[in-house]
């Protein structure tokens, strides 16, 4: 499953899932990884850090590029996965377990505008053709 | 195998100059060594194999064809280093008083107005010691002069999504924000994006012309416009000057500043990290903040500017006016061009680039702006290559190895997927370019009947495939010792 159906995505190839206590976890798509190549380097935000939708908030590296990871909601950074910035090719074995942090949204509406499964899924067609 | 392990204790290499012995008297106890350092013990002929060995597992423009796009890898003529290695330009001291260097200062002025006079600019400083250099340079004069205005508000920088990652490095070095203005379907500006960009927090768009997608920007004038109606200034990367030299100046197109890269355009040489050269050119407007030193004359004499003459400049780079052997190679390649020399650069790179993507494109490969006419250099995408056969542009680049072609720019821009930036540059002949047309068609044969042989490739090589990951993750580069 390259694009899962319960997952909200950005243009910018972020994933973001919702949790049961309302905050989201972020990590980047199959899409993203297979463009960027084999990952050799996470950045990930500090928690604690406040980040306004669209704001650059981590940095992935690859063999091929450097990519900004861009906040997908509005909001409070309240957790980094230490484990992909130690593990950095996890983010390519499995980029929907390797999340890179969560966010407590300052605006829930936020959420609406993102793209759903099928949007995403065009847009990334789209890219490689 | 290094250097260190060809050492066996006692061995020694006669010296190549009498040893000069400093007094050591002055210097305080504690800075002076108390153990020898760890050289290698080796035989002159020990030292002689052991280097011409790694020159001979390398590639060069001196032993292969090396289209590396965005990087003119153009033949470095020999005579370039006639003047260079005078010993009276190689003995004298840096900073030795003007008065004795009437010689090696009335070349760089000279060098500094040609600069001046093909790019259409106002001044020049050669004070930048590379390209990246200049970038910092150049910004930081756009910040200089919107501070001199109390324009303090000035605060972004716009980048195309298609330039150079130095463009934005460098914009942030300088405390500036970047913000990314998109690019059309045929390599363009996107000019609707730069208009809602454009503002009152525009410092300046930095912009490639030709661009790194290889094409030229139809609406530069426009794009001038925009920016300078908006208060913006213009800054001119001149990666691709190569492209334009002597037909088109970005003074005329309404650059407000520009950087040179001396180790492109100017054939000085690339490579082993430097020394480079990044000049910066100015208008008018932004003339008092050149670094220094400027070299001024010809009225008397020679002599290079300090601060006291140019109080408001952004200051200087480094101890003394550049690298003076590299400033050098660049003035001789410019008088043995001429303004005629220059045209021809311009017209035969161009020529090259465009021959090369037609005969590419007839045997089968996807050119990534195939309504452009190239520039200097072109965009080949393998994106269905790879879709068909796994063969990735990567995997290309390396089989090119085994043909005895240095491979082209890979992955870069990152707009265009599995693309090869291809910049044959004008000192290739037309054989070259054919033979590498050849190999390319091999290869895309070997990729559809036998694609592992081209995804493990090269084969042929001192070294096989190198693990980039490995080599990111583990930085390991310093000899520990045994």
């Amino acid at each position: 499953m390259t694009t899962p159906q319960n997952l909200k995505y950005t243009k910018s190839h972020e994933w973001v899932r919702t949790e049961a206590d309302g905050t989201v976890t972020v990590g980047i798509t199959f899409h993203a990884q297979e463009q960027l190549g084999d990952v050799v380097f996470v950045q990930n935000p500090q928690p604690g850090r406040k980040v306004k939708q669209g704001e650059e908030c981590a940095v992935i590296e690859s063999v091929k590029a450097a990519a900004d990871i861009y906040a997908p909601v509005t909001g409070e950074v309240i957790a980094a996965n230490h484990d992909v910035a130690d593990h950095p090719e996890r983010v390519n074995q499995d980029p929907y377990a390797a999340w890179m942090f969560r966010i407590r949204p300052g605006d829930p509406t936020e959420l609406a505008g993102l793209l759903d499964a099928a949007a995403y899924q065009q847009l990334a067609e789209s890219e490689k053709h | 195998m290094l250097i260190f392990e060809r050492s066996r204790p006692g061995r020694r290499s006669a010296a190549q100059s009498p040893a000069a012995r400093a007094a050591t008297g002055e210097i305080p106890q504690r800075h002076l060594r108390t153990r020898p350092p760890r050289l290698p013990e080796v035989s002159e002929l020990d030292v002689v194999r052991h280097y011409t060995g790694l020159s001979q597992k390398n590639y060069s423009i001196d032993t292969h064809f090396y289209p590396l796009g965005s990087c003119t890898m153009k033949y470095n003529p020999r005579a370039c280093n006639a003047a260079a290695l005078l010993p009276q330009f190689t003995d004298r001291h840096p900073a030795a008083p003007d008065d004795t260097g009437q010689g090696f200062l009335a070349c760089v002025h000279e060098l500094q107005e040609m600069l001046r006079e093909v790019t259409g600019m106002a001044q020049v400083s050669l004070a930048p010691m590379a390209g990246a250099q200049g970038e910092f340079a150049g910004v930081a004069m756009i910040r200089a002069y919107h501070d001199s205005r109390g324009d303090t508000q000035r605060r972004e920088i716009l980048v195309p999504d298609a330039a150079h990652g130095t463009n934005p490095a460098s914009a942030v070095m300088c405390g500036y924000s970047v913000r990314e203005i998109a690019t059309d379907a045929d390599g363009n500006v996107e000019l609707a994006a730069l208009r809602a960009a454009v503002g009152p927090r525009t410092a300046g768009l930095m912009l490639t012309n030709p661009s790194t997608l290889g094409v030229f920007e139809h609406s530069i004038l426009e794009i001038e416009r925009i920016v300078h109606e908006a208060g913006g200034l213009l800054y001119y990367d001149g990666a691709n000057l190569n492209a334009i030299l002597g037909m088109v100046k970005p003074g005329d197109m309404g650059f407000d500043v520009i950087h040179i890269n001396l180790h492109k355009t100017f054939s000085t040489p690339h490579g082993g990290g430097g020394p480079g050269a990044g000049p910066v050119g100015v208008n008018a407007k932004l003339a008092p903040f050149l670094p220094l030193p400027l070299v001024a004359g010809p009225d008397g004499e020679y002599r290079l500017l300090a601060e006291a003459d140019r109080p408001l400049s952004i200051g200087r780079l480094g101890a003394h006016l550049g690298n003076g052997g590299v400033l050098l190679r660049a003035y001789v390649y410019m008088r043995m061009l001429g303004a005629d020399g220059m045209r021809r650069v311009a017209e035969f790179s161009t020529l090259n680039a465009n021959y090369l993507m037609v005969e590419l494109q007839r045997a089968g490969f996807e050119v990534a702006f195939p309504r452009r006419r190239a520039s200097h250099e072109f965009i080949l995408t393998l994106r269905r290559l790879k879709e068909e056969t796994g063969v990735a542009a990567m995997d290309v680049a390396k089989r090119l190895l085994d043909k005895g072609f240095h491979a082209p720019t890979a992955y870069f821009p990152l707009l265009v997927p599995e693309c090869l930036l291809i910049e044959p540059t004008e000192t290739e002949s037309k054989q070259t370019l054919d033979a590498f047309v050849i190999a390319m068609k091999e290869i895309l044969r070997e990729a559809r009947e036998n694609p592992a042989l081209v995804k493990s490739a090269p084969h042929e090589t001192p070294v096989r495939r190198l693990d980039d990951v490995k080599a990111a993750r583990e930085l390991n580069l310093a000899w520990s010792g045994r």
